[in-house]
């Protein structure tokens, strides 16, 4: 039961960010998807690609509230990663009928699905912010991911007030908003 | 109120940035302006999606970071623990296999490829070498007789052997038909069948006028045979009537065929029936067999003036011989077999199951 709540409680520092709980995450876990993708004719740096891409579902499943853990972290984690390596191994054609050691544990299946549409929206957003250029792109990125404070971006991108920088900033938005509707609208962003 | 401006207000909305009495008039305006509408819809969807490309990138940074960190401190594990030679094995298994596979196909082809293009010998060479080993196998076959009888521990007198020709049973228990000049004059008499297996035989009965003989073999080592694969025919075969014949021309049993050509022997002899067929001395005695698998005739003589010209004794006059031999009481067991149980079955099955009961006659 205490083991539990300590889960609980990791799992909602780690949402919020809090990089101690992400280390503990990730040292917990690490080990069991590290087998898990080397026994299975994976190298170490797919290990690390698949454990890192099963704490990113983690994270961002967290982080919308759509997760209800009733199974350990670790389980929860093995699940997905083992989605992860069994469809790898299936797009580079090495996909085997039962791979050692990977069973389904728990059903992860929604994530799966969920986390392929996030992803080709990620990739949208990429490929859009690499089309609208720079400054735009940084300037963006300043503002939106990092927070920065106008008065520093606009020091920090040579313009003469943040009033400037402001204005500049919602040009470029418009611009992306243009190029990622685009794509949006057009399906996948497949150019 | 330019785009910019818009944009800004919208932001300022969603970000909820507005005092109240502000919101409420977008909130109005909004509903009023399907435009202005749709604007603040997209405009979430963008922020919304900005922030995830942002927290997701962050997040990648920051496990990299604590990926480096805790390698750096040993507390992860990252090297392939395996060793690269298992870690190879394991990537690559799927290949060698192929490889492996492909591997023996190759060499199996190459071995084929090779038996298949050899040369061949040529056909004096054959012979000659056919010479030899028939040489050899002589050689073996005395060395053989030497060890049988060592083994059978029955000393079997190694007569020099006069006259050889051929025979074959005509009751599974060890009784032969032959012809008689094969064995006239003769004390010693022995049979090989075609697995060389040697036996001892007597004469139980010779028809000087029919050129037949009866044989018995008197062996301990003789075992009753399968019963008789041929039948003997009473009835005379027809003219043009396909035929074929095993003996022991050679060392070893041949097989050949041709047709009756003739009802009648050399010179209208009534007993006999002229046959086109390539035989030599050695098919003397030996069995002459129709289509059906039944005995029509056994080979005795041979047209010394024309090549492929043969006569063989009427297989009717089998059963006048064994008429006669069943008058000694010794003898009255002897059945002659009617039917052929190789009708029917191709020439090369019936020569497979008649061999066995096709015998070498060695006298001397």
């Amino acid at each position: 039961m205490k083991e539990q709540l300590d889960e609980q409680l990791l799992l909602k520092r780690f949402a919020k960010n809090d990089k101690k709980a992400i280390e503990t995450v990730y040292q917990q876990n690490y080990k069991s998807i590290h087998s898990l993708v080397i026994n299975n004719n994976g190298s170490a740096d797919d290990a690390k690609d698949i454990f890192q891409e099963s704490v990113i579902i983690l994270y961002e499943k967290l982080k919308n509230g759509q997760l209800e853990l009733n199974c350990k972290i670790k389980t929860y984690l093995y699940a997905v990663a083992r989605r992860l390596w069994l469809k790898r191994l299936q797009q580079q054609g090495r996909f085997m009928a039962s791979p050692e050691g990977m069973e389904e544990t728990v059903p992860v299946a929604t994530e799966m699905d969920d986390h392929e549409k996030v992803n080709a929206e990620f990739e949208l957003m990429k490929k859009a912010l690499v089309k609208l250029g720079e400054p735009c792109k940084s300037l963006l990125e300043a503002f939106y991911f990092q927070q920065q404070n106008m008065d520093i971006i606009a020091r920090q991108f040579g313009y003469t007030n943040a009033n400037n920088a402001k204005t500049q900033k919602y040009k470029c938005l418009v611009r992306l908003k243009k190029i990622f509707f685009s794509h949006y609208k057009n399906g996948n962003g497949d150019e | 109120m330019n785009e910019i401006n818009i944009i800004e207000t919208i932001e300022r909305y969603i970000n909820n940035e507005m005092n109240p009495e502000e919101k409420q008039a977008f909130e109005i305006l909004r509903k009023s302006n399907a435009e202005i509408d749709q604007m603040v819809v997209e405009h979430t969807l963008l922020l919304q999606r900005m922030k995830r490309y942002g927290e997701r990138n962050k997040l990648r940074t920051t496990l990299q970071k604590i990926h480096n960190t805790l390698v750096a401190q040993g507390k992860i594990e990252n090297g392939q623990k395996k060793g690269k030679l298992v870690y190879l094995f394991h990537r690559y298994k799927r290949v060698a296999a192929i490889a492996a596979v492909i591997a023996g196909v190759t060499t199996i082809g190459v071995f084929a490829l090779v038996n298949t293009i050899s040369p061949k010998s040529d056909h004096s060479q054959l012979t000659s070498l056919s010479r030899d080993i028939q040489h050899l196998k002589e050689k073996q076959n005395v060395q053989g007789n030497e060890v049988n009888k060592l083994k059978t521990k029955f000393a079997k007198p190694n007569y020099p052997f006069k006259a050889g020709g051929s025979g074959f049973l005509i009751d599974r228990n060890g009784y032969l038909i032959t012809n008689a000049h094969i064995i006239r004059n003769s004390t010693n008499i022995v049979v090989i069948n075609n697995k060389g297996e040697q036996y001892n035989a007597v004469v139980a009965k010779v028809f000087p006028d029919k050129d037949l003989a009866i044989l018995k073999i008197d062996d301990s080592s003789f075992k009753s045979m399968p019963n008789l694969p041929y039948g003997i025919r009473k009835t005379e075969a027809d003219v043009a009537e396909p035929i074929y014949t095993l003996g022991y021309p050679r060392n070893e049993i041949v097989y050949s065929e041709g047709y009756l050509s003739a009802k009648t022997g050399f010179n209208g002899d009534t007993l006999s029936c002229q046959l086109g067929i390539a035989a030599n001395r050695g098919n003397s005695g030996g069995p002459v067999f129709n289509h059906l698998g039944e005995i029509v005739g056994i080979i005795s003589t041979k047209e010394m003036e024309a090549e492929g010209v043969a006569f063989a004794i009427q297989s009717k006059y089998i059963y006048s011989a064994i008429e006669d031999l069943k008058q000694d009481t010794t003898y009255k067991k002897v059945k002659l077999t009617k039917n052929s149980s190789v009708k029917g079955m191709d020439r090369k099955d019936q020569v497979k199951k008649i061999q066995d009961f096709v015998f070498m006659v060695k006298a001397g």
